[in-house]
């Protein structure tokens, strides 16, 4: 198979279990978002991928080939580190033809070489610059274009945007994305940001306890998240809980709702509904009733957030379907059952 | 951050005591030799006042020149010598686990605690013919018969070395353990084995640091003056030896003093010369 696949890997720090079992397969091109919060194991299988760290069982193969115990230096691959760390005594021009120079290629191929990354990253004529006096975004790119410079098989790059500030952030999202689709280059990021992964990614790898919770497309992971754990951490959700009254009907806070059932004879299971497809209503007429306890007006968006029970849910409605409620008044809470999630608990 | 320059006169009263410490136990003591490099000696006494060139001009010969240079290679040796020894051995202590790192760091720690003579006297054994670890040698077979090693200049470099890596290694110990561990494994990334990573990374990275310790080694080993009397042949002994011998066998104290004035001259024009050069090749 032409791509990458982790085949069952898993790594062990003493008998910790960083990485557990992981099995993932990355079709030749694609770009993978590697999605957890911190300590998930995410970082350790980016490095288990360049060769940083050697596994404690199961196989490394890229185009069908066993690379889980070449050494790092003969992978063909191209890291960006989270530090970037760029070398501080080159300067730029010899810091992106460090790999080349390795390599023992000729001045003039490394100049014309560095020349087109330097277009390609819109930093031409920075050659000669020492890397101490970038901003950071341009050092940024200069370790982007540092680990491109010989077209590797491999982009790996470990939260390489954590530095920088919000706006610039969103800039360079969009720019790593089309630079990856027009290199057609296998791009692996590691990240805990989710906006990031929707952004970027063709496939989101959602990774807790160093295990894959769910890997699919953004849309995907975002509309029919695997189990509550996704759930949560992509994006926020109302976490509700659906039960089975005494006749098996399936019920939120003791209500029926019609449409949604239980899976597997159970009688309970978590359920999740977006903010954004729940609706505020007059009380009566929504699936709950419950009492607004405030209402947080951002302007692009309005957030509501109801009491119900012990709960409290958020909606999110645009100006344009602004509801007009106060904190303190009671209201309908409406749960369209083709918006709701049953998820694994 | 930018700090603010000081304003009034209280801003400068921390820089006071270490001011008083400065003047009391380096100006004056410095002042005074420098002072007495230029008086008369009093073979009978001990010195007159006056202002002579005399101490000056006698150092300017031969023998107090060979002695000079020789002081000074050696010194540039054991700094050279040291450094080789201490950076990769260093560098890879610092990749250990934390805990085998200060079992290490201890041990050398505890090598400062001897005294320049226990060294002395320890090397002036192992290097012996009778009890030296040539015998050893022989056990195994590499030779034919024990032989003395001392007195040498080797034994000499072999001494010093030894008194100066426990430093050498603590002074590049802070710098390595804080240099990001990234930059290799990038180098690693980009193609370059782990020895051509560290020869074209950490050293680059590390010049500033590198050229500090040779100084400060170098320096050290410039004020060594039993080592050499214990492992060396008279024309091994350094500037510094005899230094001490004028002073003290002698009783003239301004010769002692002019050499130990040129000596600093020599060491200062040295550590100049050395950061002028580094600072040349950080600007290109």
């Amino acid at each position: 198979m032409s791509g990458l696949s982790v085949n069952d890997v898993t790594k062990k720090f003493g008998s910790f279990a960083a990485v557990d079992r992981v099995q993932l397969d990355v079709p030749q091109g694609t770009f993978v978002c590697l999605l957890g919060p911190s300590g998930c194991g995410k970082t350790t299988l980016l490095r288990m991928i360049a060769g940083l760290e050697v596994p404690t069982s199961g196989a490394i193969v890229l185009d069908g080939q066993d690379i889980t115990q070449v050494p790092t230096h003969k992978r063909n691959l191209g890291m960006v580190f989270q530090s970037l760390a760029l070398f501080p005594h080159l300067s730029v021009g010899d810091n992106i033809a460090y790999a080349l120079r390795i390599r023992s290629a000729s001045k003039a191929a490394q100049k014309a070489r560095v020349d087109e990354l330097l277009t390609m990253i819109h930093l031409d004529g920075f050659a000669d610059r020492p890397v101490a006096k970038l901003s950071g975004g341009q050092r940024q790119r200069v370790a982007i274009a540092r680990a491109l410079a010989l077209s590797p098989k491999l982009f790996l790059l470990d939260e390489p945007l954590s530095a920088l500030d919000a706006k610039l952030r969103e800039a360079m999202q969009v720019e790593l994305r089309q630079l990856q689709q027009q290199l057609g280059i296998t791009t692996i990021v590691v990240t805990h940001d989710q906006r990031e992964a929707m952004t970027m990614a063709d496939l989101v790898v959602v990774m807790g306890q160093g295990k894959i919770r769910q890997a699919a497309p953004p849309i995907d992971i975002y509309r029919q998240p695997a189990d509550s754990f996704v759930a949560d951490f992509i994006g926020s959700t109302n976490l509700l809980e659906l039960r089975a009254d005494s006749t098996g009907r399936a019920t939120i806070f003791g209500q029926p709702v019609a449409g949604l059932s239980l899976p597997d004879e159970l009688t309970r299971a978590p359920l999740s509904v977006r903010p954004e497809d729940v609706h505020v209503t007059a009380p009566g007429h929504g699936t709950i009733d419950g009492t607004v306890t405030f209402v947080r007006d951002l302007g692009g968006t309005i957030e509501t957030f109801v009491q119900v029970g012990d709960k409290t849910i958020v909606a999110v409605a645009t100006p344009r379907e602004r509801p007009d409620v106060k904190a303190g008044q009671s209201v309908g809470v409406s749960l369209p059952a083709a918006s709701c999630v049953v998820l694994r608990s | 951050m930018r700090r603010e320059r000081p304003q009034s006169f209280a801003d400068y009263t921390p820089l006071f005591f270490p001011g008083l410490m400065l003047v009391v136990f380096f100006v004056v003591p410095f002042s005074t030799m420098i002072a007495v490099s230029f008086f008369r000696r009093d073979p009978t006494g001990f010195y007159t006042r006056d202002f002579v060139f005399d101490n000056y001009a006698r150092f300017l010969s031969t023998f107090f020149g060979g002695v000079l240079g020789f002081s000074l290679l050696l010194a540039i040796g054991v700094a050279i010598c040291c450094v080789l020894i201490a950076f990769p051995f260093t560098y890879l202590l610092t990749q250990r686990p934390r805990r085998v790192q200060t079992l290490w760091l201890v041990g050398l720690l505890s090598v400062l605690s001897l005294s320049e003579v226990i060294i002395g006297f320890a090397w002036s054994t192992l290097l012996s013919r009778t009890a030296g670890i040539t015998n050893l040698f022989v056990w195994l077979g590499l030779m034919e018969a024990p032989v003395a090693l001392l007195p040498s200049v080797w034994a000499v470099l072999i001494g010093m070395v030894y008194q100066a890596l426990p430093y050498t290694i603590l002074v590049l110990y802070p710098a390595l353990i804080r240099l990001d561990p990234t930059l290799l494994e990038a180098a690693r990334t980009l193609g370059a084995s782990p020895v051509r990573a560290f020869l074209n990374v950490v050293t680059p990275a590390l010049r500033n640091t590198l050229v500090a310790t040779v100084i400060m080694v170098f320096v050290f080993a410039l004020g060594s003056y039993l080592l050499p009397q214990i492992l060396g042949r008279p024309q091994h002994w350094t500037l510094s030896v005899l230094i001490t011998d004028q002073a003290i066998y002698q009783s003239n104290m301004p010769f002692a003093a002019a050499m130990a004035v040129f000596l600093v001259l020599i060491s200062l024009a040295l550590v100049g010369l050395t950061l002028m050069i580094g600072r040349r090749e950080n600007a290109t």
